[in-house]
């Protein structure tokens, strides 16, 4: 069934296109742009006139809650939120329950998606056994399965001589290593970045050191291994120089930092606030703008959600005995698009830190509209300004820390493999 | 984002007490004003006075605490108000009853308010959030995060002896990262305009950005207590010790452990001031406790006249609606 997407604005930062130009697809992927190939016939016309056409985000981390805890959220409902909010491509951690360190359960996941398939999800293989820290876990078979990387979640791996075989062991073959810097003993039972509000309101505190001593250990042992390593939802500004150093230095090291650390900060915490419980926890202005910094000098490669879904009742509690995370899947464009406002990032580039760099990141074909590609397009209004509310969001959890925020930028349509997964 | 302050009602009078932060100085003043009139009932053959007659109070304590909640119930039964005491115990709450389902069966009571005590830093203001709009909160002390009553007391027993808290210079010493106590003292002078509040701690015991709340931060016990009009020496909580903060409570007394002779730098005339319960030899000699200068024992007494003053003001309100028509 062929598709044409007409007088768009077209942006696909991975092939320097950047004008107004229409797209066609056929068999689920990318026939042609500009001009239709000689025997197209659409079946359907999108006229995209006034709005952007561009690939299909794809979001290094987010959290479905399938399986294992289904009364959070599900594949379907999860996948269609992320459809609405143009994501085709989810990347999941490996601390599902089952945790994802057999093949079976990534079986399970990817045939459980079969059915709801709004988006795509691709799976990080547990790092080591059970997350436990302690024995590896069969990353070829896990890679064999379709795991497009490895990572032991926000698991701690206490023992120094562990983490170093588990990276010479990701980098036997080829994976790279997802790496949730943090250094357990300094956080210990922490629920707020130390600073001025943890002083004031009394709040059990996670420091600074917590994220760059791990971050420090970890680089070191990169340099070591060799192994690709890629570094997520950074919150320090100095995580985000030490990581500049490495890359300048020639390690294999990327990084990407989450919508919500780009905006808010631990003032936003208010009185308590528990829908601003989230790890790594909001830090100070500095680092937020440690962070922008960091995405306008490509330290960090991409910009992902960390969605957290959670039931109403996982935030109904004092602020430490909250759920830590938050609802963002829906808030990801919109929030990327206001950094071009805010900082010296063009939209071309902005558009790339969620496309072309994670799938880079993930070592995927996606995240690019290059003639012959996988057709996973978002088309969105750039001028359309709506209010993020229960009603306006599609996915289960409503935990959005950016209720009564207006957004400026609505996508209108999101195909994945050229079929019209989500249509305004 | 400035919330809107839920402690005050439309008229700009207390509706819950949660925090001293954020209120105008002349609300505080009340209290202390307050108290003084409510001073005297204690004293009195016939210990009551009838203005929360009719009222019922719960007093739901989620940590163990004797002489807090005691006084609250002195407070309230000095009010004439109904009094019932919960103890409950964290284990109750996680065996599957969430805090708000237990709300919700109070509320189901007919109370008109809840002092909670609670070990997690927001737990009065969740439920200041979450509690039906005719009851109102007292906190009578959330994790770290603050102890308002007990802030308010303090300030009375000050004002008692150093009528002019314009002229003072008050320190504040021991575990400071702990404490909410610390917290709401130092919101309190503050706000009454004492010009310097001192906070005198090990490094390990102060928190991050103290400076932020408004006080001047020493390491040198002696060194802060120079010339100070009031001591207030905390608790040091061991309960709450985690990981290495402190060696030994020998050399935290030699350190930091307020004893004749460093109390001798302050002012000949200052006073020493506890919250309860005491760790004589840890934070404080026997004989300054005990001493002309202490004036521990006044604060628990004066305890019972400024929670009564608290109660009296955020229950005896005028109906707002009635007020409306």
């Amino acid at each position: 069934m062929g598709i044409h997407i007409s007088k768009g604005h077209l942006i696909d930062p991975a092939n320097h296109l950047d004008k107004k130009t229409d797209l066609f697809i056929e068999d689920g992927k990318v026939a042609a742009i500009g001009k239709a190939p000689a025997d197209f016939k659409a079946e359907q016309v999108i006229d995209a006139s006034g709005q952007y056409v561009i690939p299909g985000l794809i979001d290094l981390q987010a959290r479905v809650r399938e399986p294992g805890q289904e009364y959070k959220a599900t594949i379907a409902s999860e996948t269609h939120a992320a459809a609405a909010g143009g994501i085709t491509t989810l990347c999941l951690p490996p601390d599902t329950h089952p945790i994802i360190d057999t093949p079976a359960v990534i079986e399970l996941i990817h045939r459980r998606n079969e059915t709801a398939a709004c988006a795509e999800i691709v799976t990080l293989g547990a790092l080591t056994k059970g997350l436990a820290g302690e024995e590896l876990s069969e990353m070829y078979e896990l890679k064999q399965a379709g795991c497009v990387g490895v990572s032991n979640a926000r698991a701690p791996i206490a023992n120094t001589l562990v983490m170093r075989r588990a990276m010479e062991y990701a980098a036997n073959f080829g994976l790279t290593i997802f790496l949730k810097p943090e250094d357990h003993s300094s956080s210990q039972n922490g629920c707020a970045h130390e600073g001025v509000i943890s002083t004031r309101l009394g709040l059990p505190s996670i420091p600074e050191a917590a994220e760059t001593m791990a971050v420090a250990r970890l680089l070191m042992l990169v340099e070591q291994t060799g192994v690709r390593a890629h570094f997520c939802q950074l919150s320090t500004a100095k995580s985000v120089q030490m990581i500049h150093r490495a890359q300048y230095d020639g390690l294999p090291v990327t990084a990407d930092v989450t919508a919500h650390h780009l905006y808010l900060t631990e003032m936003d915490i208010g009185y308590f606030d528990s829908n601003c419980h989230v790890f790594p926890p909001l830090r100070s202005q500095r680092d937020r703008d440690g962070l922008r910094a960091g995405l306008v000098n490509n330290t960090l490669n991409a910009i992902c959600s960390d969605h957290q879904p959670h039931e109403l009742d996982a935030k109904l509690a004092p602020f430490c005995e909250s759920e830590p995370g938050m609802s963002t899947i829906e808030t990801l464009l919109p929030l990327a698009l206001r950094i071009v406002d805010e900082t010296e990032l063009g939209l071309s580039e902005v558009i790339a830190h969620l496309t072309h760099n994670p799938a880079n990141i993930l070592g995927l074909e996606t995240g690019q509209l290059g003639v012959g590609r996988r057709a996973d397009v978002c088309i969105f209004d750039p001028d359309q300004n709506w209010t993020v509310n229960n009603d306006t969001l599609n996915s289960r959890g409503k935990n959005s820390p950016f209720i009564g925020w207006e957004m400026k930028g609505r996508v209108s349509h999101t195909l994945l493999a050229g079929r019209v997964v989500f249509q305004r | 984002m400035k919330q809107q302050d839920i402690q005050l009602d439309s008229q700009g009078r207390l509706r819950h007490f949660l925090t001293i932060e954020g209120l105008k100085k002349q609300i505080l003043i009340d209290i202390l004003d307050t108290a003084e009139n409510f001073s005297t009932v204690g004293t009195r053959n016939v210990k009551k006075v009838p203005l929360l007659r009719g009222k019922t109070i719960a007093n739901l304590f989620f940590e163990a605490s004797t002489r807090t909640r005691t006084t609250f119930e002195l407070a309230a039964k000095r009010l004439s108000a109904d009094v019932i005491n919960m103890n409950i115990s964290t284990s109750s709450t996680t065996k599957g009853e969430s805090l708000l389902d237990m709300l919700r069966n109070l509320e189901a009571m007919h109370c008109d308010m809840f002092v909670v005590r609670h070990h997690s830093s927001g737990a009065a203001h969740f439920f200041a959030k979450h509690v039906a709009p005719h009851i109102s909160i007292i906190n009578g002390g959330d994790g770290s995060h603050a102890h308002p009553t007990q802030g308010m007391l303090d300030m009375f027993t000050i004002r008692r002896h150093k009528p002019d808290f314009t002229a003072l210079r008050v320190a504040v010493v021991g575990d400071i990262l702990h404490s909410r106590v610390a917290r709401s003292q130092i919101h309190a002078l503050n706000t009454l305009g004492v010009p310097e509040v001192r906070a005198i701690g090990p490094r390990t015991l102060i928190p991050a950005e103290a400076e932020s709340l408004g006080v001047h931060v020493y390491h040198d016990m002696k060194e802060g207590l120079r010339d100070v009009d009031v001591v207030i020496m905390l608790r040091l909580q061991r309960e709450r010790m985690q990981g290495a903060l402190l060696p030994s409570e020998n050399e935290y007394y030699r350190t930091y452990g307020l004893s004749q002779k460093k109390l001798a730098l302050a002012k000949p005339d200052a006073i020493v001031m506890h919250p309860g319960p005491i760790n004589r030899g840890v934070e404080i000699e026997s004989s300054v406790a005990d001493g002309p200068q202490s004036v521990i024992l006044e604060q628990v007494t004066n305890g019972i006249a400024v929670r009564m003053a608290i109660m009296s003001m955020v229950l005896g309100r005028p109906n707002e609606e009635q007020e409306a028509d």
